[in-house]
């Protein structure tokens, strides 16, 4: 096989595992910020839970992903009341436990992000809301939470790019992204290098597409900020 | 309970002096590739810094390629392409099979590559906001390039880059389990087998977790004194 056959074709091998690559990063990304919104709320709002947010935050972000990986696939399997559970079910499989493992991850950075958004929330947009006589939930919804995710988007667009690097871990507990592809034909061929460029290139595309969209995003929700340009 | 703590501590029975070991591992493969990363870094600065455009597209291209591929991509690259290096010499020379390389010095070098990518924009920023007053004055009262990079820039670049850097530290501690991948022993290697072995894997991975824990607070209470170091006599805004 020529040296252009084998890149092709390792390239070909490795695009099937692009689906699941962006399957995990999209799905645990979703999730992890609806959490990481509760949280930074709950840690605004209860004094109850302020603590307890921040254990979970010093935790998660002082840990390695594999080893949050690593305890939740094959820790929490030793206890019998956890494989007894109705939860054994989705923890017995590689996916739910990549996807809930990154989404607590991602979850634990993301709430400081959002919590940087809130605080950068002004007080009088809020008092204003609160004497248009909004309720917590409605002031939440339609004057806090879209200032502060506008704010934090450019750090929750690292955030996310992180997120798709990450799940090249998902290949260890036998999930067979394109890292787990790229290992698989590593191992048969030896060839590392030429391996490496080809999944090093979907992982760039990739990257590449996802900064641009969230470019493209931040620019229609700051309006303003585009017609310098012109 | 009781059994886990026999299980987890010194002596005959216990796995406490393998993890103690595995930790101190984990410490010294992060050292290695932190310092390997503050060299990739400063070349990167400094390339980027520089006037030559080559050597800018190099350095960002370096950057973008590192910031956008995942480590364990990388990590296997060196693994499996250094190897396969030997390998392929051990084969010229007449030896057969397959010959693997020191995983110590292929940690080092993957993760150190990866951090020295991102210390590059931490070191090219520092170095941008050290004010020009500063090295203009330097420069007026007669300063060689030498004496000016160990009085002024030195100083100066190390605290506007000391929190960034104190960042990619912690970062190189938490990336350093990757290397487990090439089967050097340090800490989540050291976890994994003995939650292999044991049979019970939450004890050892509940372990792994503490110890994770306790070398990132201990090294964030270290970077806060450092940093507390080096604000010394320096203007507040």
């Amino acid at each position: 096989m020529t040296e252009i056959d084998f890149l092709a074709d390792t390239m070909r091998r490795l695009l099937v595992g692009v689906p699941l690559t962006i399957a995990l990063a999209v799905v645990s990304v979703a999730c992890g910020m609806a959490l990481a919104i509760a949280l930074a709320v709950l840690r605004a709002g209860s004094r109850i839970a302020e603590p307890l947010v921040r254990a979970y935050v010093f935790v998660l972000r002082g840990t390695p992903l594999l080893l949050q990986i690593f305890m939740i696939y094959y820790g929490l399997g030793q206890f019998s009341w956890v494989r007894n559970s109705i939860a054994w079910d989705l923890l017995r499989q590689p996916w739910w436990c990549a996807i809930l493992a990154l989404s607590l991850n991602t979850a634990a950075y993301g709430s400081e992000i959002v919590r940087g958004g809130l605080n950068s929330v002004p007080s009088g947009a809020v008092e204003a809301a609160r004497v248009a006589g909004m309720t917590a939930l409605t002031r939440y919804r339609r004057i806090v939470l879209p200032i502060a995710m506008r704010q934090a988007l450019p750090a929750y667009g690292n955030e996310m790019v992180i997120m798709v690097k990450s799940t090249s871990l998902a290949s260890i507990i036998t999930l067979m992204e394109v890292t787990g592809i790229a290992y698989a034909i590593i191992s048969e061929t030896y060839r590392a290098i030429e391996v490496f460029l080809c999944a090093g290139t979907i992982y760039l595309v990739l990257n590449f597409l996802l900064t641009r969209g969230i470019g493209a995003l931040e620019r229609r929700l700051n309006p303003q900020l585009g017609q310098a340009a012109h | 309970m009781f059994s886990s703590v026999a299980l987890l501590g010194f002596g005959q029975q216990g796995w406490g002096d393998q993890l103690l070991l595995a930790t101190l591992m984990t410490l010294a493969v992060s050292v290695a590739a932190f310092l390997a990363g503050i060299g990739f870094g400063i070349l990167g600065a400094w390339a980027k810094l520089s006037r030559a455009g080559w050597a800018h597209v190099a350095a960002d291209t370096y950057t973008t390629v590192m910031r956008g591929i995942p480590d364990l991509l990388v990590i296997y690259l060196f693994y499996f392409g250094g190897s396969g290096a030997v390998s392929t010499l051990a084969h010229l020379l007449g030896a057969q099979g397959f010959y693997g390389i020191n995983p110590f010095m292929v940690g080092t070098l993957a993760v150190g590559i990866v951090s020295g990518a991102y210390q590059t924009e931490v070191l090219r920023g520092a170095y941008l906001a050290i004010p020009t007053g500063e090295l203009e004055a330097a420069r007026a009262v007669g300063m060689g390039r030498m004496l000016m990079l160990r009085r002024i820039t030195g100083p100066r670049l190390l605290h506007y880059a000391l929190p960034g850097l104190g960042n990619m530290w912690q970062q190189v501690l938490k990336e350093s389990a990757l290397i487990s991948v090439t089967g050097l022993v340090e800490l989540m290697r050291q976890v994994h087998i003995g939650a292999g072995s044991s049979g019970q894997p939450f004890v050892f991975y509940l372990a792994g977790f503490t110890l994770y824990l306790v070398l990132t607070t201990a090294s964030g209470g270290f970077l806060r004194l450092a940093e507390a170091h080096s604000a010394r006599g320096q203007r507040r805004a």
